[in-house]
């Protein structure tokens, strides 16, 4: 078990004070400068060596990201910029970082910003999170104050940072969507390449990071790339907030070490599965985008990436949706395909028009009215939008289905006998639908 | 993809009052010169503010004028993005997340509380006091369920705590933000189980226990 004195966020539930003085009783800006005197590919160099893979889902190591960054060119200025704009459901660490340690990340970007040659950032914040927005703003506002960032800080690297909120669109999470979206756009994927590690946001060199990974920076680089590596399994290393909701007794986000075992981190820290273990239908452990895995095969795996990959799933955001025996899975399936419905760009066909058919035939199955042979007939549709669109979104809204066929058939099939047994003409109940 | 469309009765102008002209002027410091486009969704968000959380047709023409682009290009943001109100709410507005983790956790017992109460989505009571619609997925899942009423979240809730909830602010009474069930944030209820070492296991005995939570 991870201990209290490896954490990293040890403000996570806000019991301390979120503002400069409380970040820095806990270690925030403690002696930024030593740090930067060791230069930019010390920083490079020890991120690479820690492992820390990108906490917003993808995984990509993220000191090979900042590497990507060409040399400066005053025509072409680099930008960070943080997504933070939360919002896959089961998420919700990046609002905890944000608002009770937001000096962790401050400090974080300053640190990325001078490993990557760039004085400007841009947090980009989901709309909703208004206290967290207005608490970050005033966190930036302390450290502008202390001179610990700014035109001329105590650091001698001129760094700005400022907020910018969305408005709502799961998609603008996408790293290019997000950057659109920054420069005042309707929110739509880029078509990669280029990168935006050469043409990114106002068309220079941008590298776009999760919270977690940035607020991260300044303790792996205080106590070295080993401390941090030497939690977890290799080439899953460090440790990571997991956001637990769902049927278990105490929902909540933890701090813990990668690859901890999924019972020990249900038992542990969230009084265990609603009704015991025995009770388990079913896990999503990385955010409603990534496919369900039954409760046999979830129960005693690790939780990295790595391991949840192997059983065809993945680690995403670490949000881990659990589910008990009175679930309606198929409902809850249904449930995630009207997400991705209303939250489609609406650029590419496939999953403009896939992600609907989606949520109705899944809706329809949840209820029975289907025919046996529908199910194949979705799973071919659901591959015929994954790997088919501009960004990961497609892929997203057809892996939960998939998930849900590959372990759930029975079930489905059930309901189809069932309703075939006893047909009504009443329609299929509406639920989940927003107002427009 | 949601089809969004503006309110078929539109006030005639749209003005920002001096105090917004100047947050105005202050968002725009914060892009590069020539990148005032940047801007549109931070505008359109202090014009909704201003104008009891909805956004008419005139408040578009005024922010796409202010910076300089066609008119068209901030029509196509109020429409996209979701959190814009095309036509007048309640006032207080209430967003229910119904994605799965809330769904798990009892949001449709929460939605027949709205249903009942303030009736069908996106509708506003005959006193202007209530409207509510679904929303996707708000990122508080570990406190789930939850709506978001204006700017707050409210978290924890049941249908007896939502219904005061509700009843409290019809009256004009002080409501708690946040858990309804008293905890913090969104730590194990009944005690930690990590970070005890710093804040005592009730999380308010530590050497750095200063909670004050609802300041912003």
């Amino acid at each position: 078990m991870l201990e209290d004195k490896d954490r990293i966020f040890t403000n996570l539930y806000g019991f301390g004070d979120w503002r400069l003085k409380g970040g820095r009783a806990r270690g925030a800006w403690d002696n930024t400068k030593k740090l930067i005197d060791k230069d930019k590919d010390w920083i490079i160099n020890e991120m690479k060596a820690s492992g820390l893979r990108g906490r917003g889902g993808a995984g990509f190591p993220t000191g090979l990201k900042w590497s990507f960054m060409p040399k400066p060119d005053p025509a072409r200025p680099s930008y960070l910029v943080v997504n933070a704009d939360e919002s896959e459901p089961g998420t919700c660490k990046d609002r905890e970082i944000m608002r009770n340690d937001p000096q962790l990340l401050i400090e974080g970007c300053f640190l990325a910003c001078f490993a990557m040659r760039a004085h400007v950032c841009y947090i980009y914040i989901r709309g909703e999170y208004v206290l967290e927005g207005r608490r970050l703003e005033a966190a930036i506002a302390e450290a502008y104050a202390a001179k610990l960032i700014g035109k001329n800080n105590v650091h001698g690297w001129p760094f700005d940072i400022y907020v910018h909120s969305g408005a709502g669109a799961y998609i603008a999470g996408e790293e290019t969507a997000l950057l659109e979206s920054l420069e005042g756009k309707k929110g739509m994927p880029r078509l990669k390449p280029p990168f935006p590690a050469n043409m990114g946001l106002y068309g220079c060199p941008t590298t776009v990071n999760n919270v977690e990974s940035i607020a991260a920076a300044p303790a792996i680089l205080r106590r070295g790339a080993a401390w941090f590596a030497s939690f977890g399994a290799k080439n899953n290393s460090g440790t990571k907030l997991f956001c637990v909701s769902g049927h278990v007794n105490k929902p909540c986000n933890v701090e813990e070490a990668m690859s901890i075992p999924f019972r020990e981190l249900i038992e542990r820290h969230c009084g265990g599965v609603r009704g015991g273990f025995d009770n388990l239908l079913a896990v999503i452990p990385g955010g409603s985008s990534v496919p369900c895995v039954p409760a046999h095969e979830i129960i005693d795996a690790a939780m990295d990436f790595d391991t949840l990959q192997k059983l065809k799933s993945g680690l995403g955001t670490a949000a881990v949706i659990v589910m008990d025996k009175s679930t309606d899975i198929v409902r809850a399936i249904a449930r995630i395909s009207y997400f991705y419905k209303h939250e489609s760009c609406g650029q590419c066909t496939p999953c403009r028009e896939g992600t609907g058919w989606l949520w109705r035939v899944v809706s329809r199955m949840a209820e029975g009215r289907a025919q046996r042979r529908e199910i194949d007939m979705l799973l071919e549709v659901t591959t015929q939008i994954e790997g088919h669109t501009i960004c990961a979104f497609g892929d997203a809204a057809a892996w939960p289905v998939q998930g849900l066929i590959r372990h759930f058939r029975q079930e489905i099939e059930q309901r189809i006998d069932q309703y075939a047994a006893n047909p009504h003409p009443e329609p299929v109940r509406d639920f989940g639908v927003a107002a427009e | 993809m949601s089809v969004r469309r503006l309110a078929e009765n539109q006030p005639e102008a749209f003005a920002f009052t001096r105090e917004n002209e100047a947050k105005c002027e202050e968002i725009l410091r914060k892009y590069p010169e020539g990148r005032e486009a940047s801007a549109v969704i931070p505008l359109l968000w202090l014009a909704q503010k201003q104008n009891d959380y909805w956004l008419p047709k005139p408040a578009i023409e005024k922010v796409a004028q202010k910076l300089d682009m066609p008119f068209i290009r901030a029509l196509e943001i109020a429409t996209f993005y979701t959190m814009f109100n095309l036509a007048p709410v309640g006032r207080f507005y209430v967003q229910m997340c119904g994605t799965t983790p809330c769904l798990l956790a009892g949001s449709n017992a929460i939605k027949e509380v709205l249903l009942r109460r303030i009736g069908e989505q996106g509708k506003v009571t005959s006193d202007g006091m209530f409207s509510w619609i679904e929303v996707e997925c708000l990122g508080a899942c570990c406190n789930a369920p939850m709506v978001q009423i204006n700017e707050d979240y409210y978290e924890d809730l049941t249908p007896q705590n939502f219904e005061k909830l509700l009843d409290d602010l019809a009256a004009g009474r002080p409501v708690k933000t946040g858990s309804q069930t008293g905890r913090v944030t969104s730590e194990p209820a009944g005690g930690l189980t990590s970070l005890t070492s710093l804040y005592g296991v009730d999380g308010r005995n530590g050497p750095l226990s200063t909670p004050d939570l609802n300041q912003s």
